[in-house]
């Protein structure tokens, strides 16, 4: 009745754009920066890829290379703009957080649908979206031997390169923000702005890179599901919510990329489950409420956290503060 | 030391900084020797701290020159001052809270990370100079004295050769400061230069070998310790002569039992015992002080009679002018407060209690008189004159009266929180280290304002760190240990020794035989 082997699959491709938001969110709130631009910026990074790769179908060539290796340049840039924004409005000039990520989130999908819109326009289709076809081909491509493994294959070799690279991504950040000096640095910027300073740490550049390279890391996940997960067909606000679930994974995940990889795909899993548990046709309403599952987890998972009450695991202390040298 | 091997660490010539219109520091010039210990003497608000933020590299001075060694420096980062071999040791830590110690130390090195060779570094280093620190330890799980000392081994870590110890003994208990003391001692024949910021005259004459004072960020003029007095340098820091001594008035009316407590135990959340079957009195127009070591149950017995802290047995009984008796357990806090008795207590970081930080020194007055009247609205011109009478009586050092409060220096911010309850005119006032951390002028302007309550027939419930003080002010005083009364002495003759041994050993000395 419940099929493993199909539904593995689909909750991992669910997660993967999760896993890169969650990873590029938690760098980015280890700075102390809180930055709810995310869902904005991975529509961005979405829509840039799609840009790129529109593009270069459209000039006719098809080397698999280039086919990458422009639209996921162009996604890193865009979303690197929007996290520059991010940074020089929050950090620079100081503005609320909150309301600067918020805004950025209003920005990004609507740029995501502006210039979604005209490529439509441009391509002529009759449905109101694009198929990248041969962009999305190499993008998804499988592992080689993934075919011949049975449902090990299907399980864990089945998915596109992107999918590998979250993994990877939110391994070493991980390590990376435990082990390594750098990694030291960004939480003490993260905990208490004003300490790291008198440490001689520079908080503005690391308060820039990690949101940068969080946003980056981010727009992939925007990337990853146009082109992987969507089989390379964008339309207009096709990509939800995902981007408050990546926000989610974050405070569920306590902060920790590395339980992110298993957590998103989790959330994955429990974004389609409604899908897979029978209901009957008269009783479509249930379905609806199976989809309040990762957010109903998340609350749980909130007020667990709150009333195991350990200094861990509690957010970075200066997040969502803005930090002035001089001020008194 | 002899005049002649005297060798500059630092020198500072005309360094001025101004914080919009407050001028902090103006054309201060001043030079701090090798292997010296100098005290950094100044009322609240003088620039002390300003000063050595600037060598520190927290702030930039807007004019001004820095020599150190007798080689011209820009300091513009803490960057540059660790370069320079200046280490400041902040009044407010700054340590990060969910690391460990060694990673605290460490932090802002470059290199690759190397928890293990740091740690035996940290450790060589506490051999050398008589530190206790665990690097492996949270900092969060650590006590006041813990945390400072990671900090004084951090700015040794980095190779400092200056040391700016920024009011170093204020959190600190009298056993810790000796240990702290002995540590400094050490450092200065290692050939490190020190400066120490302290408002604790006797602190001063015990461990420094020079002292330098600031007033209104002016510096006044240097000595050597060992030829002055605490009255020369009270007078040099307020540029007046000032009368310390404490008196003891006697109150216009008879002493009458105001509130009586009896029996009273509090359990914590965690099921700690914090009070166990405390039974006292306490007369209008007297001051009952209380003596204890810090944590031993002072805050939850204010805090119960306040009505703030729930009390498993015992009774409180606030007795009326008329005879009446009305029991305060299980009363409303609000109406508590509104029958006079009144709380005010002063956190180690000042700010936690009573006041609000970003909001202004009017405003935090009207967080007790809000409710006054009865219309929708609020009356902003009874809280404002108030702010006015406090910082006028006080002297309290503020650019004006909207000013935030966070704004202030941590000693100013003090002043606006007791005068604010000293000013509600209350029938029991309790005040708990009302001068933690203010400078000896305005510790005795607020001696004077509780002694003229005393007089006006308040009953006063005195929590104090310092036993002079505390010997001199109290008409009685009650001593905690552990929770619990270790006794009630009379404050004309108690003496310093009984009443340091009962704040130790339940009963003092005798029960100690037994």
């Amino acid at each position: 009745m419940f099929d493993l082997v199909t539904f593995i699959p689909r909750a991992v491709g669910q997660g993967i754009p999760l896993l890169f938001g969650s990873t590029g969110e938690i760098l980015t709130e280890k700075s102390g920066n809180l930055n709810l631009g995310i869902p904005g910026v991975m529509y961005v990074g979405g829509i840039c890829g799609v840009i790129g790769a529109f593009f270069y179908e459209q000039s006719g060539s098809n080397i698999p290379a280039l086919s990458i290796m422009i639209p996921l340049l162009c996604s890193l840039v865009g979303s690197l703009l929007m996290g520059l924004i991010f940074c020089f409005l929050t950090v620079s000039l100081r503005a609320n957080q909150n309301v600067t990520g918020l805004a950025m989130t209003t920005f990004g999908v609507g740029v995501g649908n502006f210039f979604g819109g005209s490529l439509i326009k441009i391509s002529g289709a009759d449905v109101p979206s694009i198929a990248l076809s041969a962009t999305s081909a190499v993008f998804s491509k499988k592992l080689p031997f993934a075919g011949k493994c049975g449902w090990f294959g299907e399980i864990f070799l089945s998915y596109g390169f992107l999918a590998y690279l979250a993994i990877i991504i939110a391994l070493v950040a991980a390590y990376i923000i435990k082990h390594t000096r750098v990694g030291l640095h960004l939480r003490a910027v993260g905990e208490d702005p004003a300490t790291a300073d008198a440490a001689g740490i520079n908080v503005i550049a690391y308060k820039y890179f990690a949101t940068c390279i969080g946003c980056m890391i981010a727009g992939l996940g925007g990337l990853y599901y146009v082109m992987d997960y969507a089989c390379g067909v964008w339309s207009n606000d096709a990509f939800g919510d995902r981007g408050w679930l990546a926000i989610a994974l974050v405070i569920f995940t306590i902060w920790r990329p590395n339980v992110s990889v298993l957590a998103s795909i989790m959330f994955g899993g429990l974004y389609i489950l409604y899908m897979y548990i029978p209901t009957g046709m008269e009783h479509m309403e249930i379905k609806e409420l199976y989809k309040m599952l990762p957010y109903v987890v998340t609350l749980i998972v909130l007020v667990i956290t709150s009333m195991r009450n350990k200094r861990e695991n509690q957010p970075p202390e200066s997040l969502g503060q803005a930090y002035f040298r001089e001020a008194r | 030391m002899s005049e002649t091997k005297k060798e500059t660490a630092i020198s500072v010539r005309d360094l001025s900084k101004s914080f919009g219109h407050v001028h902090a520091n103006t054309h201060v010039t001043m030079d701090l020797y090798k292997g010296e210990i100098l005290a950094l003497l100044g009322e609240n608000g003088s620039g002390k701290t300003t000063l050595m933020n600037m060598l520190a590299g927290i702030y930039y001075p807007d004019e001004g020159q820095i020599f150190v060694n007798g080689k011209e420096v820009s300091i513009r980062s803490p960057k540059d001052a660790f370069n320079n071999g200046i280490g400041m040791v902040h009044q407010h830590f700054k340590l990060i809270d969910v690391l460990t110690a060694a990673e605290n130390i460490i932090l802002g090195e470059e290199g690759k990370l190397d928890i293990k060779s740091a740690c035996a570094k940290i450790r060589e280093i506490c051999d050398k100079y008589g530190f206790d620190v665990d690097p492996n330890k949270k900092i969060f799980n650590m006590s006041v004295s813990e945390k400072q000392t990671v900090e004084i081994v951090k700015v040794l870590y980095r190779g400092a050769d200056i040391l700016i110890l920024d009011e170093p003994t204020a959190v600190l208990t009298p056993q810790e400061t000796e240990k702290l003391f002995a540590v400094m001692r050490n450092m200065r024949s290692d050939g490190k230069a020190i400066i120490i910021i302290t408002h604790k005259l006797n602190e001063v004459k015990e461990i420094s070998d020079r002292v330098a004072i600031l007033r209104q960020g002016e510096y006044i003029g240097d000595m050597i310790t060992a030829n002055t007095n605490a009255q020369e340098m009270t007078n040099m820091m307020v540029g007046r002569q000032v009368v310390l001594n404490i008196e003891r008035p006697q109150p216009l009316e008879a002493p009458k039992k105001r509130l009586v407590v009896e029996g009273v135990t509090v359990v914590d959340e965690e099921g700690v015992t914090k009070l166990k079957d405390i039974s006292f009195d306490v007369e209008s127009g007297q001051i009952l002080g209380i003596a204890g070591i810090s944590g031993c149950g002072q805050k939850e017995l204010l805090e119960a009679i306040a009505g703030l802290q729930p009390v498993q047995s015992g009774s409180i009984r606030y007795i009326n002018d008329d005879g009446t008796q009305e029991e305060l357990i299980g009363m409303d806090p609000q109406k508590i407060t509104q029958m006079g008795v009144a709380l005010s207590f002063v956190p180690e970081d000042r700010l936690g209690m009573g006041l609000v930080g970003n909001m202004d020194l009017a405003e935090n007055m009207m967080l007790r008189s809000f409710r006054d009247n009865n219309t929708p609205f609020t009356d902003r011109k009874k809280p404002h004159d108030l702010a006015e009478k406090i910082v006028d009586t006080l002297d309290v050092k503020t650019p004006g009266i909207d000013t935030p409060v966070r704004k202030l220096s941590g000693g100013n911010v003090q002043k606006v929180l007791v005068g604010r309850e000293i000013a509600n005119s209350p029938s029991v006032l309790m005040t708990a280290y009302a001068v933690r951390g203010l400078d000896i002028n305005s510790s005795y302007t607020i001696y004077d304002l509780i002694n003229m309550q005393k007089i006006k027939g308040v009953a006063v419930i005195f929590v104090g760190e310092d036993l002079d003080v505390l010997l001199q002010i109290s008409d009685r005083i009650l001593v905690l240990c552990d929770g619990q009364v270790s006794g009630i002495i009379d404050g004309k003759t108690a003496d310093k020794n009984t009443v340091g041994m009962m704040m130790t050993k339940l009963g003092g000395e005798d029960k100690n035989e037994d």
